[in-house]
């Protein structure tokens, strides 16, 4: 919108470069922020953009050459507190808020208020009541002397807002903030950052999701390998040119299904009246041989909680899991991943990769004792295998003895993706396969699942995105409060749209009959 | 290929690669580098320590106390063996020094037994294994937490020494296995034979073996090895089951060396010592991270320290603040050192 630009910039960032020891993680990039606008930030992972951000914060310091303009005044950020001085803001992805602390006293942190007089005594009701005012204005439910701990993900968001307008900030910067969100508290995030807009606050907003950006972004900038590439005005947005700037290539038709529709008859999954102790409250489901099945839901619905159920990750209540019409006694994950059936854990640090160990091993850890002699491990064959892995996943390692703690997102989850691969699975179960991983990845990512689905594998995406669930599968159910609501695509004739689902989620229309 | 995605063909990937290939020959130069400090690890403390007391004493490098100083660190290192595997997973054996005493105590009463000497050996094993397979249990079945399991085991055991032995000490001049504890075979003393058979058999099973793989997996993230399929309660049984026989075996050692057991007295913060060594060698207390030779240089470290002290006529006392010292000094030089390494 041209009448940012009418204003004088609120930021500045010029000539910034920053080498690490081996690696020059930003050349030279460029950025400028006008107040009142929310200003997208986009590039592949590694690209620089958290590099980037880290600078403004205070946490690194450019290397010189540099200049950091605020309000047209060259500035010195050489901590965090200067960056905070000059009304620079960061909410990360993981919240930095004290759980065991209330709302107040985090609002305060650091400049907490106290009594007057010698002892310095903190008053608490003070800060209590000079929260209240800002939390009113966010929104907020809950009371300034509510347990953070107590809150929700969405809820702890909103504190960690109120502490960056409590503190007068004027630059806010927001990391991957929908990740945790249900979709209802993201329309209420947006909205509460387009009131920040309209009080004149620049907002600086990082996300791999493409919906998000064209909602919110008056602009775009786009970095790619450390270097600037450019900035988009909302009216010259779209997903090709986007894309084009990120990755350096073209990649056109984003969401694939590029794969024959199944074939009814062939169920290579059943499940049956699976439940848990209150979680998930009896849901089936059939899985067809070359099918892609997405399932839809809000967080909380019981979609992960469903998976692990008929993986053997957590012991069934009740219910039957059935493989090509026979039966499967699945009580553990080996039972599951010895009868091909395997799946993709969505917390792929905290439960899915051995990141203090090599790539090689990360890939060979499930069929590992497959192909070792009397327990022997057999090194050869888990070099090759790693190897080919690498090659037709479009792994970018240097090579196979690399961390997996030292990879990107997208890396990392096509490592995990391949160790599952080299069982052999009949069925794949994908939890949130594209969270936190890079446009280029997630391309990758879609062309695997496709190319699986050709091979005659079933696959079941779960995944909070609802374009990519559209995109990418042939068929949807959606689960809500623990049951399926109802079931969309496939052979069942209802098409599979975004309103569609959104009401199965809610409930704000009765469950269709599947 | 038993990966059934063909491998993309686009040109693009061509291109990319290029300047990857620079990007990637830099990273592949500092992977190269920290591998190499993580490996060398301890080794260049261990030779400098070497150095400074072969310069500054008499006789260090003599044959003699290099056969004293390995002599004494073989107990040790068959300890810290069984240590490593434990703490690899993330745990902690408190009880081995107890576990040993009680081993002992039962190795001499039963070499004891006329014409069943031999079996003194065995027994010291079968002892040793019996209450590492307790702790496992515990541990790994009932999942109470290893540092309050073997912490309980350590008194526990120590009691059940003392009874075995009837609070006294047991003695067998006429040690059937003594040779263990005093000869040599080719020149190299019997202990330090045994102790390298161990570094050797516990190097094979770490890094070539389907179970070591899943030590480290479980260890490193114990949630992600179940997912993988990997049956997390016997890794755990095995390495305590493991570290309690290699506590046995190191009764044996033991026993054979002073043909003496003492319930109360023997083992008495072995596994301090033992402790020691692993971290020293590099091995990460929360689990997933280490190596076995880390573990010998370690142990090594502890000896050579404690026999270089000896001859500078340190006394007793300063031995231990020494010891100590040095123990807290190596550790936190590692650590600064492995600070740059690359975990995202």
């Amino acid at each position: 919108m041209s009448s940012h630009e009418a204003r004088p910039a609120l930021l500045e960032m010029r000539g910034i470069s920053k080498t690490f020891p081996g690696v020059r993680a930003l050349d030279n990039v460029r950025l400028t922020v006008y107040p009142g606008e929310v200003h997208s930030l986009m590039g592949e992972n590694g690209a620089g953009k958290s590099t980037l951000m880290k600078i403004l914060s205070g946490a690194y310091q450019a290397d010189p050459g540099g200049e950091i303009l605020i309000e047209g005044k060259v500035s010195m950020i050489d901590g965090p507190l200067a960056a905070r001085a000059l009304g620079v803001a960061v909410i990360y992805q993981e919240l930095s808020l004290a759980p065991n602390l209330s709302v107040a006293e985090n609002i305060h942190a650091g400049r907490e208020l106290k009594k007057g007089g010698l002892l310095g005594l903190v008053d608490r009701a003070g800060m209590e009541r000079g929260c209240e005012d800002v939390l009113k204005r966010l929104g907020a439910s809950f009371k300034p002397h509510t347990l953070v701990g107590d809150l929700s993900i969405a809820e702890q968001q909103l504190v960690e807002i109120a502490r960056a307008v409590h503190a007068r900030a004027r630059i806010l910067v927001m990391d991957e903030p929908t990740t945790p969100l249900s979709s209802r508290e993201t329309d209420r995030l947006f909205e509460l950052i387009r009131t920040l807009r309209a009080e004149g606050i620049a907002i600086i907003y990082i996300s791999h999701r493409m919906a998000e950006i064209y909602e919110l972004s008056d602009r775009v900038s786009v970095l790619r390998d450390g270097s600037y590439v450019g900035t988009l005005t909302r009216d010259e947005l779209s997903a090709e040119s986007l894309v084009r700037m990120m990755v350096g290539r073209d990649i056109s038709g984003f969401y694939k299904k590029e794969h024959a529709p199944y074939d009814p008859g062939k169920v290579v999954l059943q499940a049956r009246d699976i439940a848990d102790e209150g979680r998930v409250r009896g849901c089936s489901l059939d899985l067809h041989a070359g099918e892609v099945l997405g399932i839809a839901g809000l967080v909380g619905a019981g979609r992960t909680e469903f998976a692990r159920l008929i993986f053997g990750a957590e012991p069934r209540v009740r219910g039957e899991v059935s493989m090509d019409g026979k039966p499967l006694n699945v009580r553990t994950p080996r039972d599951a991943i010895d009868a091909g059936l395997v799946y993709l854990t969505e917390d792929r640090k905290g439960q899915g990769l051995f990141l203090d160990m090599s790539v090689r091993d990360n890939i060979n850890v499930a069929v590992c004792s497959r192909d070792a002699r009397m327990g022997v491990l057999d090194l050869a064959r888990g070099a090759s295998r790693a190897r080919d892995a690498i090659a037709s996943l479009s792994i970018r390692v240097p090579n196979a003895r690399v961390n997996a703690g030292a990879l990107s997102g997208g890396n990392q989850q096509k490592v995990l993706l391949s160790r599952l691969l080299e069982t052999q699975p009949r069925v794949l179960i994908l939890d949130e396969p594209t969270r936190g991983v890079d446009i280029g990845a997630k391309s990758e990512i879609y062309r695997i699942i496709n190319e699986l689905a050709r091979t005659g594998v079933g696959i079941i995406v779960i995944s909070s995105e609802l374009p990519e669930i559209i995109g990418v599968a042939d068929r949807v159910l959606v689960m809500r409060e623990g049951e399926i609501a109802g079931e969309l695509g496939g052979y069942t004739g209802k098409p599979i749209e975004q309103e569609a689902i959104i009401e199965l989620a809610t409930g704000s229309r009765p469950a269709l009959a599947a | 290929m038993s990966n059934p995605i063909k491998q993309p063909n686009t040109d693009a990937v061509a291109a990319n690669a290029q300047s990857q290939s620079q990007r990637q020959s830099r990273i592949e130069h500092k992977e190269r580098m920290q591998t190499l400090m993580r490996t060398a690890g301890m080794l260049p403390v261990l030779i400098l320590l070497c150095i400074g007391f072969g310069v500054v004493t008499e006789g260090f490098f003599s044959l003699q106390n290099i056969s004293i100083v390995t002599q004494q660190a073989s107990i040790n290192v068959v300890l810290a063996a069984g240590m490593t595997f434990v703490i690899l997973t993330g745990g902690i054996d408190l009880s081995v020094g107890s576990i040993l005493s009680a081993a002992a105590v039962v190795a001499l009463i039963t070499s004891n037994i006329p014409g069943w000497g031999y079996l003194g050996i065995p027994a010291a094993l079968l002892v040793g294994l019996g209450f590492g397979l307790v702790n496992g249990a515990l541990i790994a079945l009932l999942k109470l937490p290893p540092f309050i399991v073997t912490l309980g085991s350590l008194t526990a055991v120590r009691g059940i020494a003392r009874l075995i032995g009837n609070d006294t000490t047991i003695f067998n001049p006429q040690l059937p296995f003594a040779f263990i504890g005093n000869d040599t075979l080719f020149g190299v003393p019997w202990l330090v034979i045994i102790a390298i058979a161990v570094v050797v058999l516990s190097w094979f099973i770490l890094r070539r073996t389907v179970l070591g793989l899943r030590i480290y997996s479980v260890g490193g993230n114990p949630e992600a090895a179940r997912l993988s399929g990997i049956k997390v309660w016997g890794i755990q049984l095995f390495v305590y089951a493991a570290s309690g026989v290699l506590a046995g075996l190191g009764a044996v050692m033991s026993a054979a060396r002073l043909y003496a057991a003492n319930g109360l007295q023997l083992g008495q913060s072995y596994e301090l010592d033992a402790i020691a060594a692993v971290i020293l060698g590099g091995t990460s207390f929360v689990g997933g991270v280490g190596s076995i030779v880390g573990t010998l240089i370690g142990a090594l470290i502890i000896a050579v320290l404690t026999n270089g002290l000896v001859l500078l006529g340190v006394s007793d006392i300063w031995q231990y603040i020494i010891k100590g010292l040095v123990i807290i000094g190596a550790v936190a030089l590692d650590r600064y050192r492995q600070r740059g390494s690359a975990r995202t």
